[in-house]
């Protein structure tokens, strides 16, 4: 094992939805080149601390977020961090499967060409096939680029969609519930994808799906009512539990 | 066992089954109604404004004899200026009387001031600008085709017939008789009149010149201003509620605002226009540039509410996509939800611009109704606008007018069919599937 190094680091994070304290007191440090996965019943913030990594819930008005996330060190929640900046190298897919209504060339390029990664179009054209390539997806839309992204199968999709957040180089990769709305085909592509990811991401994903987090990840935390249960081993968790609560979830007696 | 028969009906499946079909009646019946009162409407409008675009004519040669035209004899432009239309009138008159007695046609006891009533007074200025225009034409012989008066056209359309002629000061049972065989010859003729597009309004006495020259160009001119006007303050103001303004008690309250702007009755905004451009701002009366400014202040609220409601109806998830790869607020609006927002966007910009078009009442309080000749030079001259120019000629009391009024309302149908058109041309080509 070489030595695992945090990426990021969240220290008594509270997250408010107006009145609704929504998370609770959460203290977790999510390792480079590992998959975390977050666990838990609906409505348990795993979520909406998911969306806190990379600043997504400042679009949502009445979120407040207390406590400190530091990404290499550095506290996202600082008044000198630009959140799109933040966003290119925190970078995300969601759950239902969102291409743009473009190409699906332009979908890919969309990133590099806004953060100006690339300086030739040969050089974007690169960009493009090596994340497609890194999506798993470049072998079957290659022939195709200048299609619409939004006439491929659910599956191609989600991972058009991968492809565009990889395009721009992030260093996490953060997936709420990616694989929720595929079926199971798609679904073991995505996870293959995740496993592979892992090389050069550190990736983070929501998952309803136990099998799934037992799959793919190394990390699991497992939340409940805002609170995080237990962290830990993906083994440990779901072979010896500590906290009875995780327990309990994992054998399907709340949830 | 229930022991009932699936093929009996129960009660309740009977009375429920002809609820159903009652309402169905009742909806059917409803858009009959609808379509009936449309073709009504269509018919009647077409029945009665067709005739504008058909007028008579009597072509026949003029001699432009330089001792009443050209006294002088040097051509000057200040002394030709002084001859009035009452010469070109007299002028024209003695030769249709001499085409007349040349042609071997019977003209009965008729004076030569009733050959002149055969002519539209029109027909003599229009003369007279001509030579004005082209004074080499002095000397020459021209082959000319003049309108004929009101009730000579108005014998052709219906308006006028033997008896009543017999009653009116304007025009005698002989003249008609006269007309008909002038007909005969091919002196006198019905055809398409390009005039009622492109002449100006003309005096109560002739709606046979009346035509809507001026009402198009001030109405394209009005639109020019609010199409140029409206768009960009609209979708900025939009955009700006939608997606950037802070949700708070001053957002809800300007929003409430404009909801309740676009239910302002449109004269109010007139007062408003007359009270701030004309006499506060100092701007001309009966400028297209003060109609376009009224008509903009009213236009607005119309275009923020679709405009708004396209905003909102962008799924949200394009946002986030476009956010988490790391877009600005900024280039997500730009870069995906105004494209995607585009096709009602555009809908909301012209079915606001097809009102405008249509919009009278604001216009007359800041003196667009006024009696205009000449052709606007630009957005500050007086011009005259298609909605007003309809009411205008409906209160005139030469009956030729009520046949203006139609036609008028038949071009108005025409540019609001035509923008309609365009919104769903643009709303389809725009239109994406997500």
């Amino acid at each position: 094992m070489d030595i695992e190094t945090v990426k990021i680091r969240a220290d008594k994070v509270q997250v408010f939805y107006g009145e609704n304290h929504a998370i609770k007191d959460v203290d977790v440090n999510i390792l480079d080149k590992t998959v975390t996965a977050f666990i838990g019943p609906s409505g348990c913030g795993k979520s909406t601390f998911l969306r806190c990594l990379n600043r997504m819930n400042d679009t949502i008005p009445s979120c407040r977020v207390e406590g400190g996330i530091t990404l290499d060190g550095e506290d996202i929640y600082d008044p000198r961090v630009d959140p799109v900046q933040l966003r290119a190298k925190v970078g995300m897919v969601f759950q239902k499967p969102n291409p743009f209504p473009k190409s699906i060339y332009d979908n890919v390029a969309y990133g590099p060409r806004i953060h100006g990664l690339t300086r030739s179009k040969a050089e974007l054209d690169e960009v493009v096939e090596k994340s497609l390539r890194r999506a798993a997806l470049w072998n079957e839309v290659k022939d195709r680029l200048q299609a619409p992204g939004t006439g491929l199968s659910g599956g191609q999709q989600q991972r058009l969609c991968i492809a565009r957040a990889v395009a721009t180089e992030p260093e996490v990769l953060l997936m709420d519930e990616p694989c929720s709305a595929l079926d199971p085909i798609a679904t073991a592509q995505v996870e293959e994808l995740i496993d592979e990811l892992r090389e050069n991401f550190s990736v983070v994903i929501v998952t309803h799906s136990m099998q799934q987090a037992a799959r793919v990840s190394q990390k699991t935390a497992f939340f409940h009512l805002g609170n995080l249960v237990e962290y830990g081993e993906t083994t440990q968790i779901f072979t010896n539990p500590r906290d009875p609560r995780t327990e309990s979830y994992i054998t399907g007696r709340i949830g | 066992m229930s022991g009932r028969s699936l093929f009996a009906k129960d009660a309740r499946t009977a009375a429920r089954n002809r609820a159903e079909r009652r309402f169905r009646a009742f909806g059917f019946s409803a858009i009959l109604l609808a379509l009936l009162a449309l073709v009504w409407l269509l018919v009647s409008i077409l029945t009665a404004g067709a005739p504008a675009f058909r007028q008579t004519f009597l072509t026949f040669p003029v001699t432009l004899e330089a001792k009443l035209l050209d006294k002088s004899g040097i051509a000057d432009p200040a002394a030709l200026s002084k001859v009035t239309t009452t010469t070109y009138g007299k002028l024209l008159a003695k030769a249709l009387e001499a085409e007349i007695a040349a042609r071997g046609i019977e003209a009965g006891d008729m004076k030569s001031k009733d050959f002149a009533k055969m002519l539209s007074e029109e027909s003599a200025a229009t003369l007279r600008n001509m030579v004005l225009a082209d004074p080499s034409l002095i000397g020459q012989t021209i082959t000319f085709r003049a309108l004929a008066s009101g009730r000579i056209d108005g014998y052709y359309k219906g308006r006028v017939t033997m008896e009543s002629a017999a009653l009116d000061k304007n025009v005698s049972p002989a003249q008609l008789a006269l007309a008909e065989r002038l007909k005969e010859a091919g002196v006198l003729t019905i055809t398409f009149n390009p005039g009622f597009l492109t002449m100006p309004d003309a005096s109560d006495k002739r709606p046979e010149a009346a035509g809507l020259g001026i009402a198009i160009v001030g109405s394209f001119l009005m639109m020019a201003v609010v199409l140029v006007l409206s768009l960009p303050i609209g979708v900025a103001a939009s955009v700006y509620l939608e997606e950037f303004a802070p949700r708070n008690r001053w957002t809800d309250l300007i929003e409430v605002n404009i909801a309740n702007l676009a239910a302002v009755p449109s004269i109010v905004y007139g007062i408003l226009g007359l009270a701030i451009f004309i006499n506060f701002a100092g701007l001309p009366q009966s400028a297209p540039i003060v109609g376009g400014l009224v008509l903009t202040l009213m236009t607005l609220p119309r275009i923020i509410i679709p405009t708004r409601a396209a905003l909102k109806a962008v799924p949200p998830s394009i946002r986030d996509a476009a956010l988490g790869v790391g877009a600005s607020k900024l280039q997500t609006v730009f870069h995906h939800v105004l494209p995607l927002a585009m096709p009602g966007i555009l809908t909301g910009m012209i079915i606001g611009l097809a009102q405008a078009l249509g919009e009278t009442a604001p216009l007359l309080l800041i003196g667009m109704v006024a009696f205009v000749r000449d052709f606007p030079g630009g957005f500050f001259d007086p011009a005259a606008a298609l909605p007003v120019q309809v009411y205008n000629w409906t209160t005139r009391g030469d009956p030729g007018f009520v046949e203006r009024a139609s036609g008028a309302i038949i071009v108005l149908l025409a540019f609001l069919i035509l923008m309609n058109a365009v919104a769903i041309f643009l709303r389809r080509k725009f239109e994406r599937r997500w």
